[in-house]
Formats: C-alpha cells, sequence, structure tokens
C-alpha cells in the first residue's frame, strides 16, 4: 500500500512536467519525481518491527571486539537501500543545481520562463 | 589485465580532477595532459582486446561488493569510447579555442570519458546507474557550454528528459532490488531465472526499456536529440553522437534485457519495431532539414534504429530457438554497425565543425563550393558519407550487407526491404549535404576560407583511415574472431553468461568473513 | 559559464529593482542588526557541528556529504546575512575552486593508495594492515573517515560555488571574472531559419 502510493507521487511529478508552462514549475516536478524514487526506495528495506541499523556499544557481544550479536541483524532495517539513496540524493543535488542555473541564463537570455516563448529551434 | 581494469575509470577522474586548476594561464598545459591522457586510454582499451575478467573492487566478495567485469562486449564498447574520444580531444584542442574557459571543457570531457568506460565495465546494476548519471551530467554541462540562446534551451530540454531517464531507470532499479534482493547482475540474472517475471520484474523491464530508450533516441523517446545535438561544440556533438548515445542507451538496454532478464518474443519484437520506427521517422525527418548539423542528428536516430533493428532480430532468434548461427549473425551486424557508426557519425560532427569553424554559418543554403578551399576536409566528410550510405568498399557497406543477410535468412523479408529502402534514403540525404556543402559556387562572402590547419586535421584523418579500412574487421577472420565474436558470444549466451563469474568467484570467497 | 552581453533597458531596470528590494530601509546591504549579530555567533557553531559529522561520520549517521552541506550552510548564511561580497571576500573564488578540487583529489589519492599498499583499487589498507583501531572509536574503520574528510571539503566548497554562482544573476549585468565568450560572431542563420516543412514529433 505505501508502495502504490509512492508511485502516485511519481505520476503527479510526471504530471507536473509534462503539463506545466513555466521552466520553473517543470524543474519542481522533476524534484518531486525524485523525491518519490528515494522514497520507494527506502521503503524497501522496511522490516516490521525493525530498528534503526546504527552499531551502538550494546548490540557488539561482549568479550569480542566488533562482532555483532545475531539480535541486531535479525531486527534491523535493511541499510543498503539507505547507502543507495544518499547517492542518488547527491546525484539529484547535483542535478538539480545545473538544472537550475540553466533557467537563470535562459531567463537572462530570453526575458521569459514561458516554455511557450522559448521555441527557437524548432522543424 | 584485469588488474588494470579500474585505471579505465581512475585516470580519466583524475585527470578531471586536477585540470581545473590549471585555469587561464595553464591552458596549453592542461591540453596536453588532457590528450595524453586520452591516448594512454586508447592504448589500454587495445591491450584489452580478447581478455576478459573480474575485479572485485577493494577485495570485497562478489555477493557484497561491487565487481568490475571485462568481457568481449566490454572490451568492443572501450576500444569505441577510446577512438572516438581520443579523435574529439585532438579536435578540440583547436577548435575549443574560440570558447573561452578550456580548463573547464577538459575537465567535464574527461568526466563523461570516465562515466562511459565506469559503465562499460561494471558489473552491477547500481554502478552502472551511477556512472550512467556522471557521463549525463556532464553532457548536459557540455551541451550548453556556449551560453547563447540555443544551446541554453537545447540543455535544458536535454536534462529534463534526461533526468525523467534516469528517474525511471532508476525505479527500476528499486524494483529489481526489492524482488530479487541483490544488486550484482550476476546475482540478478540468478535469480530471475530461477524465478521468473512476476509483475513487479515485469514493471521494472518496462521502466528499463523506456529509460535506456530515451538515453539513446529511439523514436518516441528521440525529441531532445534533433535540439541537443547541433547546439553542442562539435568535438561534443561527435562524442554524443557517436557513443554517448550508444553506450547510455544501446549497451545498457543490451546488457539489462540479454544478459540479465533474458530475452522473450515480445521483447524482441518490441526492440525490432523500436528500431525500424527510429530508422523510417529519422531518415524521413532528415532528408528536409536545411541546418548542416540537425541533419546529421536525425540521422543519427535513423542509424541507432538500424543497431537496435540488428539486436531485436538477434533477441527473436534466440528466443525462438531458432538456428543460432542466424541470430548470431543478426546480432554481429548490429554490434558491428554500431561500431561503425560511431566512427564515421563522428567523422561527420568533425567535419562540420571545421566548416563551422572556418565558415561561421551551418546552414546549407549558405554553403556551397568549398571543395576547393578546403581539400582535406571535403575528402574526409565525402569518405564518411559514403561510409555512413553504403558505398561499397567502405565500412558501413559491410554492416547493412550483414543486417540484410541475416534478415532474408530469417525469412523477414520486409525488414529486409526496409532496410535497403531507409538506405537509399541516407544516400539521398547525404548527396544532398555533399552537393549543398561542397559542389556548387562559392558564394561572395565565404571567398577568403582556408582549410584549418593542425590537430583537427590529424583527427579527421584518423578518423577517415578507420573508416575505409574498418571493413577488414568482418572481412579478416582472425580479426573478427577476436574482436566481434566475443561481444556477439556475450549476448548470444544470455543469462548463461553470468554462470563462469559466479561459479569462479562466489564459492570460493563464500566462507571470507567480512 | 555565460556573459551577458545584452543589456536591454527593461533587463536593467529590473535588475535594479531586485537590488533595491534586497536593501533594507536604511539602504545597507545585507540584513538587519539582530540578524547580522545572531549570525556572526551561530556561524562558527555550524562550521564546528558540520566538522563534527563528517569527522564522525562512520560511528554517527551523516558522513562526508551531510556533513559537507552544513559547512556550506554556514556560509550561506554570511552569504544571506552579510551580503554577497562578504561572504567573497572571506573564501574567494579561486580558493573555493582549489579547495573543491583538492577534496576530490584527496579522495582519488585515498583510492589509489589501495592499490599502493594493498593490491586492490579501494583497498580498506588502514584497517586490515596498518591501523585497525578499537570499534566505535574515532580511530576505527581504516580509510573511511579520511575518505570522509575528503568528500565534505569537496561538497562543501562545491556547494559553497553553487549558491555564489546563482547569486550572481540578482546583481546588475550579471558579468564576473570566469564566463567564456564566444569571440567568433554567432553564425549567421542561427535563428531558427529552418522551414517548418517537416513537422516535429
Amino acid at each position: 500500500m505505501p508502495y502504490a502510493l509512492c508511485f502516485l507521487l511519481f505520476t503527479i511529478g510526471l504530471y507536473c512536467v509534462v503539463v506545466k508552462k513555466n521552466l520553473v514549475k517543470i524543474v519542481i516536478g522533476l524534484a518531486v519525481m525524485e523525491y518519490a524514487v528515494n522514497l520507494f526506495l527506502i521503503m524497501l528495506g522496511w522490516r516490521t518491527g525493525g530498528t534503526a541499523p546504527i552499531i551502538d556499544k550494546t548490540y557488539i557481544e561482549p568479550g569480542t571486539t566488533g562482532k555483532i550479536l545475531d539480535s541486531f541483524i535479525n531486527t534491523s532495517v535493511d541499510p543498503l537501500p539507505q547507502a543507495l539513496v544518499l547517492t542518488s540524493i547527491v546525484i539529484s543535488l547535483g542535478s538539480l543545481a545545473l538544472i537550475i542555473s540553466i533557467c537563470i541564463r535562459i531567463y537572462e537570455k530570453y526575458g521569459t520562463f514561458d516554455i511557450t516563448e522559448i521555441r527557437r529551434l524548432r522543424g | 589485465m584485469t588488474r588494470l581494469l579500474p585505471a579505465f575509470v581512475a585516470i580519466p577522474l583524475v585527470m578531471a580532477f586536477v585540470l581545473p586548476i590549471f585555469g587561464k594561464k595553464g591552458k596549453s598545459t592542461a591540453t596536453v595532459l588532457a590528450n595524453l591522457a586520452t591516448v594512454t586510454l586508447l592504448i589500454l582499451a587495445i591491450a584489452s582486446i580478447g581478455k576478459s575478467g573480474v575485479y572485485e573492487v577493494g577485495n570485497w566478495s562478489i555477493r557484497v561488493g561491487i565487481i568490475l567485469v571485462l568481457d568481449g562486449l566490454s572490451s568492443l564498447l572501450l576500444l569505441a569510447i577510446s577512438v572516438v574520444s581520443a579523435a574529439a580531444m585532438l579536435f578540440s584542442a583547436r577548435y575549443m579555442e574560440q570558447y573561452t574557459a578550456k580548463a573547464k571543457y577538459l575537465s567535464l570531457f574527461m568526466l563523461m570519458v570516465a562515466g562511459m568506460n565506469g559503465l562499460v565495465l561494471s558489473g552491477d546494476i547500481f554502478n552502472l546507474f551511477v556512472f550512467l548519471e556522471i557521463a549525463s551530467l556532464a553532457s548536459y554541462a557540455l551541451v550548453g557550454f556556449g551560453c547563447e540562446h540555443e544551446e541554453l534551451e537545447a540543455s535544458f530540454k536535454y536534462m529534463v528528459l534526461g533526468s525523467i531517464a534516469s528517474t525511471f531507470i532508476l525505479f527500476g532499479i528499486a524494483l529489481v532490488y526489492g524482488n530479487t534482493a541483490s544488486l550484482n547482475m550476476a546475482c540478478v540474472s540468478k535469480a530471475i531465472q530461477s524465478s521468473g517475471l512476476n509483475p513487479g520484474l515485469a514493471f521494472a523491464l518496462a521502466l528499463f526499456i523506456v529509460g535506456f530508450g530515451l538515453k539513446a533516441a529511439l523514436v518516441p523517446f528521440h525529441a531532445w536529440l534533433p535540439d541537443a545535438h547541433p547546439s553542442a561544440p562539435a568535438p561534443i556533438s561527435a562524442m554524443l553522437s557517436g557513443i554517448l548515445i550508444k553506450t547510455l542507451g544501446v549497451y545498457a538496454l543490451a546488457r539489462v534485457v540479454f544478459n540479465v532478464f533474458g530475452v522473450s518474443v515480445q521483447i524482441g519484437w518490441l526492440l525490432v519495431a523500436l528500431g525500424v520506427l527510429s530508422m523510417v521517422a529519422g531518415a524521413f525527418l532528415a532528408i528536409g532539414q536545411w541546418d548542416f548539423k540537425r541533419l546529421l542528428a536525425y540521422s543519427s536516430i535513423s542509424q541507432i534504429g538500424y543497431v537496435v533493428l540488428g539486436i531485436g532480430l538477434g533477441a527473436i532468434l534466440i528466443a525462438e530457438k531458432a538456428n543460432p548461427a542466424w541470430a548470431s549473425l543478426a546480432i554481429l551486424g548490429g554490434l558491428f554497425h554500431l561500431v561503425n557508426h560511431s566512427v564515421y557519425k563522428s567523422l561527420l560532427f568533425l567535419t562540420s565543425g571545421s566548416v563551422e569553424m572556418s565558415t561561421g554559418t551551418r546552414q546549407l543554403k549558405q554553403l556551397g563550393g568549398l571543395a576547393g578551399r578546403m581539400p582535406v576536409t571535403r575528402t574526409a566528410c565525402t569518405i564518411a558519407s559514403a561510409s555512413i550510405a553504403g558505398v561499397p568498399p567502405f565500412s558501413g557497406f559491410w554492416s547493412k550487407l550483414i543486417l540484410v543477410i541475416a534478415a532474408v535468412q530469417a525469412h523477414f523479408y520486409w525488414i529486409a526491404a526496409i532496410i535497403v529502402f531507409v538506405s537509399l534514403c541516407t544516400l539521398i540525404m547525404y548527396l544532398k549535404v555533399q552537393r549543398h556543402v561542397f559542389l556548387g559556387e562559392l558564394p561572395e562572402n565565404l571567398q577568403q576560407v582556408k582549410e584549418n590547419r593542425g590537430p583537427m586535421l590529424v583527427a579527421m584523418i584518423f578518423l577517415a583511415l578507420l573508416c575505409v579500412f574498418m571493413g577488414l574487421l568482418v572481412i579478416v577472420p582472425s580479426l573478427r574472431a577476436n574482436i566481434l565474436d566475443p561481444a556477439v558470444k556475450v549476448l548470444t549466451d544470455g543469462p548463461k553468461y553470468w554462470a563462469p563469474i559466479l561459479k569462479a568467484n562466489m564459492f570460493a570467497t563464500e566462507g571470507k568473513i567480512l | 559559464m555565460c556573459y551577458n552581453e545584452v543589456n536591454n533597458m527593461e533587463q536593467e531596470q529590473q535588475n535594479s529593482n531586485v537590488i533595491q528590494r534586497g536593501k533594507t530601509s536604511n539602504g545597507v546591504k545585507g540584513m538587519t542588526v539582530i540578524v547580522k549579530t545572531v549570525s556572526s555567533w551561530v556561524k562558527v557553531l555550524i562550521f564546528l557541528f558540520g566538522i563534527n559529522i563528517v569527522l564522525f561520520g562512520h560511528l554517527t549517521p551523516g558522513g562526508g556529504f551531510a556533513g559537507g552541506v552544513i559547512l556550506a550552510s554556514s556560509y550561506v548564511l554570511v552569504m544571506l546575512a552579510f551580503g554577497r561580497e562578504f561572504a567573497e571576500e572571506n573564501l574567494p573564488l579561486p580558493l573555493a575552486s582549489k579547495l573543491d578540487c583538492l577534496g576530490a583529489f584527496m579522495f582519488a589519492l585515498v583510492a589509489i593508495l589501495g592499490v599502493v599498499f594493498g593490491g586492490s583499487f579501494f583497498l580498506n589498507f588502514l584497517y586490515q594492515k596498518y591501523l585497525p583501531g578499537q570499534p566505535l572509536h574515532l580511530v576505527s574503520a581504516g580509510i573511511i573517515p579520511l575518505a570522509n574528510i575528503a568528500i565534505g571539503l569537496k561538497v562543501g566548497a562545491s556547494l559553497f560555488l553553487v549558491v555564489l554562482m546563482l547569486s550572481v544573476s540578482c546583481k546588475g549585468s550579471g558579468a564576473t571574472g570566469r564566463r567564456p565568450v564566444r569571440s567568433n560572431p554567432p553564425p549567421a542563420g542561427c535563428t531558427g531559419s529552418s522551414p517548418p516543412s517537416a513537422g516535429q514529433i
């Protein structure tokens, strides 16, 4: 069920990119799509009754150096999607910075944010 | 060679970080360093022909770590990437003097090469996505490099569509991870073969086809290409059209569809349909263009259709379990056309850049009669045009012949007829280019143009020689057996291809404590 | 990376309107006295917090990227409270650019040292051979803290540069040093004069 809502958020972002006429609104739609995918990726790691995958002193087996308790491994949420989402957020940050600066330069050149008027390339 | 695999990614990345330090005063040092880097990559790529191996990054075993895999298809594409990037970098030594911030251009170029090399070598789906993003972001910035009106608009369109494609691909990867609990392509493939395609995985496959199809500019998803490729500086157009759409689009699509998911008849027909649509639409749209580079961009769409058609034909023949020689021939045609197209399309874009740098315009109606003034450019362009149109001794003829023979052999006569028809259209459009740019009479405002000198000519002559001699890759049996056949075998083996990798490494390190 | 050589009358007026709106009531650049005082105290704390997140990245959530963002945000606070020129004097553009490259180069160096000392790219050579440390202390997990520091440096410098560059366009004609100018005149016929014979699919 949460996955379906995530997909709904994704389609809302896609709708925004396709329909809106303002450059900045298109960029916001793109950002909403990326949030939806990141959310989906994190929710994949959920385990019912799980705990955060951060190792503390209490989770290390006493007496050894660094062996982790089995109870921790059995109840912690999957940490791999969290690493994937971290990478994905960094990538979308870079992409968003680039696309916003291009929007600003387009405004300086064309004088408008409306995509129906920024149509010099056609045919 | 396996120990040197990270060098393909590390050398351009380190160069990309070191070059911006040089700034404006050290421009020539930066250019020399960048050229050295691309030539080193070319030497490494030639040394990796025919070898294969798996490299575990950081000594982590396969189930938990990232691996770099070198096989026949990867080495073929590495060769194509290094050849085109070496030529484009040599060309841009003189061409990019028109722009300032050359050090930043070189750094972005190196990032793009690093991204493409990493994508071709990665054995992990998420790593493929990360390198795809690195290459895409670098190319978005490079398309808008000149900051004129059209370049910014083209860059914006390219960025929006490219980001949508990347988001689709990430969604697909998330679904694959959710269903198979692994990100390594070998483990995913094993899981999918044993469990079959449930609706989640089928949806992931659809998302992958749309995402990679957008990156490859197949026809329903091609809207960014005719704007982005003409607006970029000429060596970047050569790189984009020559290797970026092939690596990010066609290679990734082939890898995911053939090796990870396994082909079926429907997927094969889908690829054939996309290929035919791209070929025909691209050719028709290109004939009516009056801008040199825009015509070349539409022709790129058409030629990528050939490659996807060849691969799709092979997919249908593999899935129907027909004679395996037929499937191998179709895939050989597709892959050879991919390599050919990299060489001659980048040569065409480089010649158009040379013409633009001398005359200042790209419109066919304003050019004419440059044959006497720019002989080397003219010869290179003629060789490339003859090659792309399929005139006999040049390389393009052989790949189209192989595709036609494969289609006829498999009793798909209508596909063969379409291939021949689109080749005719390609010939028409390139005759138009030749007549308007080089033949005819010289207009008055172009009386003083001269040939360009130096590294630009060397790059164009290098690629032209390759165009002439690349037909030997299929004719000479030893070259074909070393370079092309391993690549074909990777795709025809399909999901069984991962078995040696898994067996060799996974069970050996099963007992290793992290 | 762009030089706006066209200075239209409307655009200048528009831009000067933006500068007028950004000024406070007595015309001084930046924000009010309260904001300036508090931010000059708080910026150091934010910077320190960012360094904490970067250094303890292998023990607590965060790491290189999140810590780098916090480091950059301390400079962004200075930029918002005092105006762009103050932040630019504090950390000039060429220096930020070089720090950026230095951070990335350090990361690549750490990866390559894995080859030199251990034989595999990105090998955690400090953890496995030289300096294992004790788990859950600051000195543990090998090269990961070094990688975090490199990433924190790079991300901090990069985001500061990004915000600095984005704020340039609010300022007059928008021209500062390192923008490329196409010295060739723009190509003669490139204003989209292709006839609309082939429709747009």
